[in-house]
């Protein structure tokens, strides 16, 4: 794969950063974005825009049809069954909330057990806490082992007559562990348990195809999808939409209002209230089709390279600890130095234009259980090449030498 | 822009080993203080006697190298200070970290102002003023007597 082609569909590498060139390190907390995609949204807002779904004029109806049709690319990209079953959230924090909140509303009840695992990121936890404490539900933690992954004996375990939903991560953004989704979904299905899926680094770097995975939710941040901040994507499968009561309240999601009564549509309407973020969602449509257009087995098989060329390379500095090591790894390398604390290294790291991120990456009991309070992270986007990586190894090398370690 | 303009010598030794790093004996008042977007941790031990001089001072915690030193200069700083003193050095080193304004302390010795400017670089680095400053605004809650954790976000 040629990045320097790939680089040059995004703007922002154009520019420097501390007189140096980007080595942009850090799109698991979120990606860079093609050109395509902010042409669209100034194009939307330049001839296009209007509110959705409301208004009858011209332009209401070119807006609504754009962005319907960015629900369709959405439906075919992940293999949905239908439309209804993908629902726009302002992000995929929401999106798991939307459904901790619903599902845990109707059928989470006191004593009833949540399964997750200690790989999860906050976002697929404190939805659940709070269900937790609202229902006096039990949140279990399938632990991950010291390769950084949970196995799926650990999960098998934790399943009993009380589980009523099970929310995992599709891929670790600690570790990179590669979750076995489907075959935790065939567990849970003998059980008739639903799967919720966080696939905010998953659907990035994997394929994602609902009729495969089989789980009953998935959460898309569209942001890590080259695509622009504001938006997520909720999968659900219709027979829970149809069942499930409205998230939030407002215009746009009702039927009929009336003083003593109202009566609410189908999904997804149900479930979007309120004025969208119409040009963000318009401007996904770009990004599916940028990811579209390489192909996803390009994307992932370029990844892989660069992320097995990174480890290597990184594993070469002997003061550096790489956190995990499990068997299925995607686009994620944590790391920590001998003597260096992560925040110094992102700082000096900064300084040649590498962006990494430090920090606990939203999963303090993962960094517990790894026994560390932080690490720095660097994580893969389509864009990095083996350059990128020589240029992290070399702003490694400077830390030991400021550091003197 | 040089990174050695921020981890200077000083900081260096300071952040790699610290002064004053444990439960001092016979503290009468402590304070916590925690960053929760990088998850630096300060917990400062205070004995103060009765005319608010600082009698003895020290820290425990983990962080990056500009948090702890920090932490370790500070205590080098201001023991033996009043407490007032203290608050004042503290208002310097805030004017020199956020408006880059020169330190020249009349109370402190040349070598504590040197100590103490090593920081400034922090200055070029927003994203790190709060590691400069976390265990000073620690201090001053233990000496206040405040008991709630001192948190960079609220």
């Amino acid at each position: 794969m040629d990045t320097k082609v790939i680089k040059s569909k995004f703007p922002i590498f154009k520019n420097k950063i501390n007189g140096k060139p980007l080595i942009y390190l850090d799109s698991a907390n979120s990606s860079q974005k093609p050109k395509t995609v902010i042409d669209r949204i100034s194009k939307f807002y330049s001839k296009e825009f209007s509110n959705i779904g409301r208004s009858v004029h011209s332009l209401a109806v070119t807006a609504t049809n754009r962005f319907e049709e960015t629900r369709d690319l959405v439906k075919k990209f992940i293999n949905a069954k239908s439309t209804e079953e993908i629902i726009f959230t302002k992000n995929a924090t929401e999106a798991i909330n939307l459904v901790a909140s619903t599902y845990g509303e109707k059928f989470i009840n006191k004593g009833d057990e949540i399964l997750i695992t200690e790989l999860e990121h906050h976002a697929n936890y404190v939805p659940w806490h709070f269900i937790r404490q609202r229902k006096g539900a039990i949140i279990k933690f399938a632990q991950c082992n010291e390769k950084g992954e949970v196995d799926i004996d650990e999960i098998k375990k934790l399943i009993s007559n009380k589980t009523k939903i099970i929310a995992i991560t599709h891929l670790s953004n600690v570790t990179g562990a590669i979750m076995p989704v489907k075959k935790i979904v065939d567990l849970a299905n003998k059980k008739k348990i639903p799967v919720l899926v966080d696939g905010c680094q998953g659907a990035p770097h994997l394929k994602i195809d609902m009729q495969e995975l089989g789980c009953d939710f998935y959460a898309i941040s569209c942001h890590k999808m080259y695509g622009p901040t504001g938006v997520g994507v909720l999968y659900a499968k219709k027979k829970w939409l149809d069942v499930l009561p409205p998230y939030q309240g407002g215009g746009g999601m009702i039927e009929e209002v009336k003083k003593d009564q109202i009566t609410f549509p189908g999904s997804p309407t149900k479930y979007e209230a309120g004025t969208l973020q119409t040009a963000e969602v318009v401007g996904f449509s770009e990004s599916l089709k940028f990811i579209q257009d390489i192909g996803i087995k390009n994307i992932m098989q370029h990844e892989k390279e660069i992320l097995e060329y990174g480890l290597n390379e990184i594993k070469k500095n002997n003061s550096v600890r790489v956190i995990g090591d499990p068997k299925d790894r995607g686009s994620i390398i944590s790391f920590t130095i001998k003597g260096i604390h992560p925040h110094d290294i992102a700082t000096i790291l900064d300084e040649d234009g590498v962006a990494i991120r430090a920090g606990h990456h939203c999963c303090q009991i993962l960094h517990e259980k790894m026994g560390i309070a932080a690490s720095a992270r660097a994580s893969l986007g389509v864009y990095n090449s083996k350059s990128d990586i020589d240029a992290l190894s070399h702003a490694i090398k400077k830390c030991n030498k400021v550091f003197n370690t | 822009m040089n990174i050695k303009e921020l981890y200077q010598e000083i900081v260096l030794d300071h952040g790699k080993n610290p002064r004053n790093k444990n439960k001092c004996v016979g503290f009468n008042k402590d304070a916590k203080g925690h960053n929760p977007l990088c998850g630096d941790k300060v917990h400062v031990y205070l004995k103060l006697d009765n005319n608010k001089k600082v009698e003895d001072i020290s820290f425990e915690g983990e962080g990056c190298a500009i948090s702890m030193a920090s932490a370790s200069i500070m205590t080098e700083t201001i023991k033996g200070k009043e407490f007032n003193v203290a608050k004042k050095i503290l208002e310097h080193f805030l004017n020199m970290l956020k408006e880059g304004s020169k330190l020249g302390i009349n109370s402190l010795s040349e070598d504590e102002n040197t100590t103490m400017m090593s920081l400034s670089g922090v200055k070029r680095f927003p994203m790190r003023v709060k590691c400069a400053t976390l265990a000073w605004h620690t201090f001053i809650h233990a000496a206040e007597d405040k008991n709630e954790t001192v948190n960079t976000e609220k």
